[in-house]
């Protein structure tokens, strides 16, 4: 009985891969039917299943698994229609706009950085000393902005512009600590201070440590 | 056969339910939108005055517009049997705490932003099942206690995509009840989960839309009817992309759609930086307000509000799960 059951449902199986072939535009109606089918079959092969397991036996976990993997199949071939019909509705993103505010506005804290780094070396200081001492007042102007709430504003338009540069490493972190600082000082701030800085981090050391054996074979 | 429900997804409120009351808050955002003047109330800051927290403003967004709803037509909480709420925090803070106030029997609901059609599904069951004379429904959402949740801090320095929405802050509430005349719950329409396989937490539009297609569809069939028999068929916050790919999408289908609109289209204007529109439990919540005043006003005759809800879990978007989403729909009608 069982068997003539497996059977038929294997031959389901074998049937509905040949409605299942990418790419396909289903029409409805064979839609609902084949996951209807699968719906069934898979809930009597689950229950198969089980009773195998608790006779001690591993059986029908392969008819389970094949059925599971043609939903997915027919799920995908959903997927990839329905990606393709929306993905020309999105409104584009201002590439060129955004590129050339991301220009103007890095260069600038770029430049604002460099001025800062002459007038320490004009005040006496090495040149190894300024870089850390211009870091140290971009971090801190990259935070205050963040505090008074400008920071946000200027990521809007320049993106990459105020990412990237020291400044909007301090955004990340002081706009977290600000973000959970309503949790307390252990769970919130000193938790997630890191949340989105955190990967920056961990991979920027991860990298450095190569390059640093890099370069000291080399 | 089960007497009240017709078709697959409809259910009939033969009882006709009425909405007795309701209300409405918003942010300032929402209050210098278009429809600003149509909320009982516009906060002046994201934050209310001694709050230490996005998350308390919020709850008592919640709790002041069932209050203000309750005392519209001088009812106490203790007057309503039920109390159905939802909200986007995790473990739906804001109407556990709500309900804690109001210390009535308490159902909470989470269908991210189909919260609100949910709940005035589940009010239009209980009252037409005889297992309630007056139910109180609330729905909320607040941007800073959303943004934190499901994307970034909301000091980061971040480009939005176009495709994003604005999560709207605002809580609505609704006490439905039996009464002679009023605008009537006539039908509701319970969605299934939809997945196109959209994981993208900026573009909630798209992958919603297909969930409000097929609960229209269904309720149309189910009905008999089409979509000229409503006046305005109205989806709760699809946004401008998720609009455009429904409205694509019945195109596809060769259905019209002339009285297709959205909750999120209309709350904010389009000076307003918002990108895609609206979103949020908060959307339809605060919207629904001015769409029954405008019924009130004669202005339409009978709606179909469709709840849209992206099923959204940081947890699993990090894990690269895509993102079901689910609309309910429900009927109302004022012909007084």
């Amino acid at each position: 009985m069982r068997e003539k059951e497996e059977q038929e449902a294997r031959e389901r199986l074998s049937k509905r891969q040949g409605n299942i072939q990418p790419p396909t535009v289903f029409d409805e109606n064979l839609k609902t039917r084949l996951e209807k089918e699968m719906l069934q079959d898979h809930q009597k092969a689950v229950m198969w299943e089980a009773e195998a397991v608790n006779g001690g036996k591993e059986k029908y976990k392969s008819l389970r698994q094949e059925i599971e993997k043609q939903q997915q199949q027919l799920q995908q071939i959903v997927i990839n229609n329905y990606k393709k019909d929306t993905q020309k509705l999105a409104q584009k993103q201002t590439v060129v706009k955004n590129t050339i505010w991301a220009f103007f506005v890095g260069g600038l804290i770029c430049t604002f950085g460099q001025a800062v780094a002459l007038l320490f070396m004009n005040g006496g200081l090495l040149e190894k000393e300024a870089g850390s001492a211009t870091t140290v007042i971009l971090i801190f102007l990259g935070a205050l902005l963040t505090g008074l709430g400008y920071y946000d504003e200027i990521g809007k338009v320049a993106g990459a512009g105020s990412i990237v540069p020291i400044t909007g490493f301090a955004n990340s972190i002081v706009s977290s600590a600000l973000e959970f600082k309503t949790e307390g000082f252990i769970y919130g701030v000193g938790a997630r201070l890191f949340t989105v800085a955190g990967p920056v981090i961990v991979y920027g050391l991860a990298v450095s440590l190569v390059i640093g054996l890099i370069y000291y074979f080399i | 056969m089960p007497e009240k429900k017709i078709g697959n997804q409809t259910l009939q409120f033969n009882s006709k339910p009425k909405l007795l009351s309701w209300s409405s808050i918003v942010g300032p955002m929402e209050g210098k939108g278009p429809l600003g003047k149509h909320f009982d109330l516009v906060l002046k800051d994201n934050l209310l005055e001694g709050d230490t927290s996005w998350e308390k403003t919020e709850q008592k967004m919640m709790q002041h517009s069932m209050e203000i709803a309750l005392e519209k037509i001088k009812l106490q909480a203790g007057d309503l049997d039920f109390y159905l709420a939802g909200d986007l925090l995790n473990q739906i803070m804001n109407a556990n705490f709500t309900a804690r106030f109001l210390g009535i029997s308490f159902l909470g609901l989470y269908g991210a932003c189909s919260t609100l059609t949910e709940g005035l599904s589940l009010a239009g069951m209980l009252i037409d099942g005889g297992f309630a004379k007056q139910v109180g429904v609330s729905a909320s959402s607040h941007y800073d206690t959303a943004e934190r949740q499901l994307r970034y801090p909301t000091e980061m320095g971040v480009q939005r995509p176009m495709t994003a929405q604005w999560t709207v802050t605002g809580a609505g509430s609704y006490i439905v009840g039996k009464a002679d005349s009023g605008i009537q719950l006539t039908h509701a329409t319970i969605g299934k989960v939809k997945d196109m396989g959209v994981s993208n937490a900026n573009d909630m539009g798209t992958a919603m839309a297909p969930a409000a297609l097929d609960t229209i569809k269904a309720h149309l069939q189910d009905l008999g009817r089409s979509m000229s028999d409503y006046d305005i068929i109205i989806t709760g916050d699809l946004g401008v992309l998720g609009t455009t790919v429904l409205k694509e999408l019945f195109h596809k289908e060769g259905y019209p759609t002339d009285n297709i609109s959205d909750c999120g289209l209309l709350i904010y204007g389009p000076d307003q930086d918002s990108h895609s529109g609206g979103s949020g439990c908060g959307c339809s919540s605060v919207v629904l307000n001015y769409l029954l005043g405008q019924m009130l006003n004669k202005k339409a005759r009978r709606i179909l509000l469709v709840g849209t809800g992206a099923l959204l879990s940081p947890v699993t978007s990090w894990q690269g799960e895509s993102i079901p989403c689910i609309a309910h729909g429900v009927v109302l009608e004022y012909y007084g």
